[in-house]
Parts: structure tokens; sequence; C-alpha cells
């Protein structure tokens, strides 16, 4: 983004502080630069928000409801307030919400949000209580590459839109069915290899719970291996073409378990191909 | 777009569909049909076949140039389509509040007895029968729609019905209408009537009798007054919009007119679909040219090159008289280029919902809400400015043209101008649709149509649908108007008024609300996806009384469930849906663990 020039910054309060902010921004920017910290989870910079989980909403005076403070931009004098007690309320009912119907075990942002904002799932259903409704549901395992865990998709939007127009254009997935039964899908439910998925893996780098994920990660963690404190990440530029993408490979005891790409890349914004993201099994093949 | 379509073919007949929609496939054209008409391609393909196969939609997604797991997506959301097989005929039966009453359940277990159990919506099942949620048909309940697929499909709303005529109807070869009432509405003897001075009274397929009866006034005198006096009078007349939101029409007008961007449009909304309302029904299917003349009238004020009136799909008269208007009006120069010799050009389409609650599909995507802001006057359809205005609404617009704006504000309230249409159903003596003046009591319209029936005593009234609030007997003196329900706590809402009495049980009466908002969530955010869920969960847990002191924890619970659904829900449904639930939990207080039924 452009430094703004003076002329095209206005003023807004931001928990009762008065602050100039550049007139293109968005509440979640405002609070950024102003070192106010708003949680997120559909979001991901450089994807145009999806406002779905509704976990970074603020309360806006003159507003009826809180709104979204990734997607909203700032207009002159909006009196914004961060910490309220209704902007409290809604995120720990989000985070209850999230917590009680999808397994976030492998999403330690949204376990932190629920210690937080004090968000008690247990409520919804516990030994004495029905069970909750929940998105439980057999782990899709269709390729050799990656795998679909849907028991931990808190439908972002994430990844359809990096599969579509944000990013790879290939429109392979997409929300299905409706309400609480909506989910990421093909057509027709078909396995991967007969969809039009092209196996770039973006899906899985913007994925923020787990839900997408290598099917080495899968493996090693349901075999009790994969242990990110013995793992080291280093950067390099991907092999195969001339575009010059950023590679970080993470390697656990010698051997590469997964590659990513930097979010902030200025080549790849976090994307890469099916050879960047998964063309390194050959550097440790057995019959090498 | 490089698609990749799996090898299952379209049958001849869905090819044949999706044809007569979108014209022969031709492979050197450069261009496709617009996306938008990804919604009529498959409801072109569901009415001939009665289902959505694998290779109607690889035909459709080839012809419209978009990925098959998107249009799949798009097709699932719809509750009128179905993605597995299905028999040619459906019976949908009205499992809402009002119908209920009326013996839905009843009516329901007949058919269970007779034909299985019900198909449940996008699960495979060839049971020819499932249950519905509201059809707008709440004075004349219990209603079945009825569908049969084929090369001339049909569609027939079946009223006041029984058990035997919706087996006649699914097992026949055709649908023939049952005989039943023809009560257009209760007023049909009053003369001060404006919005249904016609209903009843004119034939609503024919132009000229629209015109002997008062039509076409209002267009010939907008073009006189021009846009800006068209405007003027609209803001003078204080008309706030019908649909529920109350939004100042002129407002929303004055903004599209003043819109740089090019094209502006004009949408119509006629997917009412708040339980208990059904007025834009009756004004769509008894004076169907009003609404052509309206939209024709408000184009012109706003810069509207095109129109598109959304109508429910659950409406197959409305739609099929609403066809014949535009037909019609076109044929003889009030809609198309040049209207009434002026250069003024604006021309309409019709297009059906498919059985959601929203009305953001005329694009083609799944029926989703948009964060707003950009509000739809500046970003509406297509990403340019749009009129979004309901039925009713736009029905007031040929009278504030002719009369004028002072005229219009001179009836009802300073504040709530104008008269209103209100759907009154359940336990009433004269269901049907009433207008009045805005700011008339609760129970001088309670005592229009009736009131409850002999020995009974009124227990509650359910104003604004499903999105509403409960009122009681202590209300009768509570004005309908918009500041009177608001200070009042509650709100006009579409103008659905029902009428529960001491034979209800209010706890039934809950839970189907809980199950309605769970049913229609769209399921994009968070807040409503899982709330409603949770919501539903939690008051079964209430009113099944279950031991133990949880019920003061329950119940604060579902006030934050609420507080969360309507602070942090992207649309209104989810902020309201525990409106009426909220509402009936404080007046019903501390309801018996096992109601009386």
């Amino acid at each position: 983004m452009k430094p703004a020039t003076p002329s095209s910054m206005i003023e807004i309060t931001l928990d009762t502080i008065r602050r100039e902010v550049p007139h293109q921004f968005t509440l979640l920017q405002a609070c950024r630069s102003a070192g106010i910290e708003v949680p997120t989870l559909c979001f991901l910079d450089g994807m145009t928000p999806a406002s779905a989980c509704r976990i970074c909403m603020v309360e806006v005076e003159g507003s009826r409801v809180l709104v979204p403070a990734c997607s909203r931009q700032v207009e002159r004098g909006m009196v914004v307030r961060t910490d309220s007690e209704r902007v409290r309320l809604a995120r720990r009912m989000v985070m209850e919400f999230l917590a009680s119907s999808v397994d976030l075990s492998l999403a330690p942002g949204a376990q932190e949000y629920v210690n937080r904002y004090g968000a008690r799932p247990e409520r919804y259903g516990s030994k004495d209580l029905p069970a909750p409704a929940t998105v439980a549901q057999p782990v899709k395992v269709d390729n050799d590459l990656y795998v679909r865990d849907l028991s931990r998709c808190i439908l972002c939007y994430r990844c359809v839109d990096a599969c579509g127009e944000e990013a790879q254009n290939t429109f392979a997935i997409s929300v299905a069915g409706r309400g609480f039964d909506a989910r990421i899908a093909t057509e027709f439910d078909r396995p991967l290899p007969d969809s039009a998925c092209v196996f770039c893996g973006n899906c899985i780098g913007v994925c923020p719970t787990g839900a997408l994920i290598f099917k080495s990660e899968h493996e090693m963690r349901r075999d009790g291996s994969w242990d990110e404190s013995r793992q080291t990440q280093t950067d390099t530029i991907c092999p195969y073409c001339g575009v010059g993408c950023a590679l970080t490979l993470h390697v656990q005891d010698n051997r590469i378990v997964k590659a990513t790409s930097p979010q902030d890349h200025t080549v790849t914004g976090g994307h890469l191909c099916i050879k960047g993201r998964f063309g390194w099994q050959f550097v440790q093949a057995p019959e090498k | 777009m490089d698609l990749r379509l799996s090898t299952a073919r379209e049958s001849a007949a869905e090819r044949e569909a999706v044809d007569a929609l979108l014209g022969a496939e031709d492979r050197e054209a450069s261009n496709n049909p617009g996306r938008d008409l990804l919604l009529p391609a498959l409801l072109a393909v569901q009415s001939r076949a009665g289902w959505v196969s694998e290779g109607a939609l690889n035909y459709i997604c080839r012809r419209l140039d978009v990925a098959p797991a998107d249009a799949y997506g798009v097709a699932g959301f719809y509750r009128m389509l179905s993605l597995t097989p299905r028999p040619p005929a459906m019976a949908y039966v009205c499992e809402d509040l009002v119908c209920r009453l009326k013996g839905s359940e009843d009516l329901c277990l007949e058919l269970e007895r007779r034909l299985g159990p019900p198909t449940q919506p996008h699960r495979p099942g060839n049971s020819p029968w499932q249950r519905s949620a509201c059809l707008g048909q709440c004075d004349r309940a219990p209603a079945v729609l009825v569908t049969r697929a084929g090369v001339d499909p049909e569609q027939l709303s079946m009223l006041e019905t029984n058990p035997s005529q919706v087996l006649t109807a699914v097992e026949g070869r055709s649908l023939s209408p049952p005989p039943g009432t023809d009560r257009k509405i209760p007023q049909l003897d009053q003369k001060a009537l404006r919005l249904l001075r016609r209903v009843g009274r004119v034939d609503p397929s024919s132009l000229s009798d629209y015109c002997k009866h008062g039509g076409y006034r209002a267009l010939p005198h907008a073009l006189h007054l021009g846009p800006e006096g068209v405007l003027r009078e609209v803001a003078t007349s204080g008309l706030l919009g019908r649909g529920g939101a109350a939004f100042p029409t002129a407002r929303k007008w004055e903004a599209v007119a003043n819109a740089k961007a090019k094209t502006h449009y004009l949408v119509c909304n006629a997917d009412e679909s708040e339980p208990g309302t059904f007025k834009d029904r009756v004004l769509l299917e008894e004076d169907p040219f009003a609404l052509v003349e309206a939209m024709a009238v408000s184009a012109f004020a706003t810069g509207c090159e095109h129109g598109y009136v959304y109508i429910r799909g659950e409406y197959p008269l409305a739609a099929e008289r609403l066809a014949i208007a535009v037909a019609q009006a076109r044929a003889n120069g009030f809609l198309g280029a040049r209207i009434l010799g002026s250069e003024f050009a604006f021309d309409l389409e019709i297009r059906q919902g498919a059985g959601a609650y929203i009305c953001n599909s005329l694009e083609g995507y799944r029926g989703e809400p948009r964060t707003k802001p950009p509000f739809p006057v500046i970003s509406g359809l297509f990403r340019k400015p749009t009129v979004i205005n309901n039925v009713e609404t736009l029905a007031n617009i040929p009278d504030i043209v002719l009369e004028g704006g002072k005229a219009f504000a001179s009836l009802g309230t300073k504040d709530s101008t104008g008269t209103r249409l209100f759907c009154l159903s359940g336990c009433v003596r004269r269901p049907g649709l009433y207008e009045v003046p805005l700011g008339t009591t609760l129970g001088a319209l309670l005592d229009m149509a009736g009131s409850v029936p002999e020995g009974r005593t009124l227990l509650a009234v359910l104003l604004g649908g499903a999105a509403g609030s409960f009122v009681g007997p202590e209300d009768l003196a509570l004005p309908l108007s918009f500041e009177g329900t608001r200070a009042a706590g509650t709100s006009l809402g579409s103008g659905a008024v029902m009428v529960f009495d001491d034979t209800v049980n209010p706890k039934e009466l809950m839970l189907r609300l809980a199950a309605f908002f769970r049913e229609e969530s769209c399921g994009q955010c968070v807040p409503c996806r899982v709330g409603t869920v949770r919501q539903e969960e939690v008051l079964q847990r209430i009113l099944r009384g279950e031991k133990g002191s949880r019920k003061q924890e329950d119940l604060a619970l579902l006030s934050e469930i609420s507080q969360a659904m309507r602070d942090a829900s992207i649309c209104g449904l989810g902020q309201t849906a525990a409106s009426a639930i909220q509402s009936g939990l404080a007046r019903f207080g501390d309801l018996p663990a096992e109601g009386k039924r």
C-alpha cells in the first residue's frame, strides 16, 4: 500500500483515543496501525475479506449491530470500541459456537481466542446433557498429496477463494449444502483426482485449522511422530522454473515434511504450484 | 474458463429444457450467456426432469462457463432443486406455524402412512412428499404445493386441503385444482381501499380491465412530472419500505437517481418468505398490472433501464399472472423502448426463486447475503446502483404520483404515512389480507377479522412473522404504526399478524420458530449457522423440563446466544432469529413441562 498523503488522512476515535488514519483503511488496518489487537480467523492479508467468522466484530457508534473490522472501511468521525462488553460477548459466543461444533485442536490461534474470551463450549452439552450437533465426519483421503479433515472446518471460505478467483482460478471446490450442513465440496462430492483440482495446495496454504493438511503431516500426526519442536525451517527458492517462488522447507529428522511459502512474499503471496508445494519427495526417495 | 467436466452427459430431455431457455448451443459463439441464468437453467431442468443430474449440471456449466463445483454449490443451496432423483410429482407440505394449527401435522401423518416418510431436502429419497417452511398461504391453511415435472411442467397450490386431495395430485397424471374457496379478500365490499381496490374486482389477466379500473393513469402523469417531480412526490409522501426494514423509499430512489455509475437496476423483491406473510402474493395474483406500472414509474424516476421481479418459487399462480401482465404491457407499449411515445425505455424480467429465505440469487450465486456497506443503491445487482423495493412498497407508487405525496401523507400517522397491508391468520374467524391506515390499533384490526372463535380467549399475537415478536391481549390498544410498535419494543415487520388462542400450545410455537431459523440459515456466518442450531438445542432442553436446576442457566445461555446472533450475524435473518423466541419466553414465562394441546 502506498504511503498516505496527509490530505487523505481522516480522524477516527479508537477506544477513546483520536487517531489519524488513511481514508482507505479498513477498521482492522486502523486498529493494527494503532497497536490494538483485533482477533481474526477467516481474514487473511492479501485476500478479499469473507467477513464470515465474525470474530473481528467491533462496536461503531450509531450502528445498530456490531461491524466486522476486517472489511468495514473507516469513515470520518467514526467512534469505535474494540473491547466493549458487547464486543467481548460476541467474540466469546463465536468461539463457543466454533469450539462446540468443530475440532479446533490443530488451530492454536482459535484455541487462544477460546481462552482469551472465556468461551465455555461445554455449556452446549457435556456428560449429563445431550450431545450438541457437530460437523464431525470421516477424514477424506483420496490422493497422495493432501487430505481433507472437514471435522476441523470452520467454513472461513479461504480455500474456496484461493482455489477460485483470489489465486488459482481453478474453482475445484465450493461451499455446498446450506446452514449447519454447509461444507466444502467438489461437484457431487467427487474424489479430488476426479475433480478440477490441480493439486497446487494453495487451499492447504490458507487453511487456518488443519482441515486441509499435507498427507505427510496427517500421517505423522496420526502415528504420533509429528513434532514441531524437532523441526527446522529452511528458506530457499523453488528450483523448478524461472518464476523464483520462495519456499520454506519444514524439516524433521533430516526429512522434508512439508513445504510452504511466506504469506508476505512478493512473488508468491504464499501461493505455490504442485511442484513447489509437493514436488520434494524425490529428495528423500529410498531408491535415490 | 477451462472447465473440467466429468463424462456424465445430459439426456435429450435435459438438453431440450436448457436450450429452451438459453437457445441452442453454438460452439463457435465467442461469449456465453450470462451466469445470472444459472438458477433459471437449473430450475428448467428441475421442472423438466424432476431433479438435476450430473449430466444436466455439466451441460449447464458448459453453456454458462461455470465451474461444476461452483454450480453444485449453488444448486445444493436451493430447496426446490434436487441433486438426487425424485419422483416426477412432489408435494411440499407446509409445516409452519399457522398450517400446524390447521392440521398440517395430521396431514403429514396420513401422508406418511400412505406414502412413507418424507423425503429430506438434498438427501437421496424417492418419497413423493416433503415438509416445507411457510408457503405464504396462511389464510387458507393447511397448504400444500404440488409440482409435476415433465414436458409441460405443472405447479399447483392446494389450499385448505386434505390427504386424499394431495394423494390424488401426486398419484394422478396431471394436476387439476381441487374445488376450493375463491375468496380473495375479506374486505371485498369496502369502498375506501387503495392497494386492494382492484383485488377481486378486475380480471387480473386483462390489461383493458386494469385500465378500466384506474390503471395506467400514473405512468403518463409521471412522464409529465419528470423524474425530479416523481422523486419530489415520493419524498413528500413519507413512504417507508413495506418489506420489513421501513427504510424511506425516497432516500433509496434519490441515491440511485443520482448515482453516476451506469447501468441502474430496479429489483422488485417478491420473495416474501417470512412465515405468516402473503400480502405480495395477493397483489401479484389479483392485480399484477399495478406492479408492472409501478415499476415503470420507479424506473423512470431512478434512471433504471432494466428491472427484475424476483418472485418466490412457491407462488406459481402469481408468477403466471405476472408473466401475462408483463407480456401484455410490453405488447401495448407500456414496457420496452419509447414507452408511451416518450424517450423513456424500460423492460423487466421475471426470475423465479427456488426456496430460499434471502433474495441474492439473481446473479446466479448461492443465496448468501453480502456485507453492507456498500449498500445496493451504490453497488447492488451486478455491482451497479440498484433500487430494491418490496411489492407492497411499489404498489403505493401510482397513487402517490396521481394524488400527490401530500395526499398520501395525510393518511396514517405523521411518521407512518399511508395504509398498510396486514396478513391475518391463525385463530381468527375471517383470516385474510386487510388494508388499514397505519396507526389502526391491533384490537381494531383483530375485530375486523372477527377475533378468536366463540368460546376461546386470545393467547398472543405474533406480529411481524418469525422475525417479529409476540404481543398479548393487553396490547390491543397498540397502534400499528412504525413508531407505535417501535415504542412498544416490537415491529410491524412484513405485516404478518398471526393470532393464537388458548387452545394453542406456546411451546410448540417456539420450537417450530427455532426449527425454522435453523433450516433457513444459509450457513455463511458463524453466529447464525451455529447459533440457530444451539438455540434450538437449548430451547428443547428448557422446554423438555428436564430434572435438575439447569433451567435458569439455560435461559441465561439462550439470551447470550440471542445477543450474539443479533449483534454479529451478517443479515437480518440471523439478527432476528431469536427475537420471537425471546419475546415468547418472556411472555409465556414459566412454561409447563408438558403443555396443553
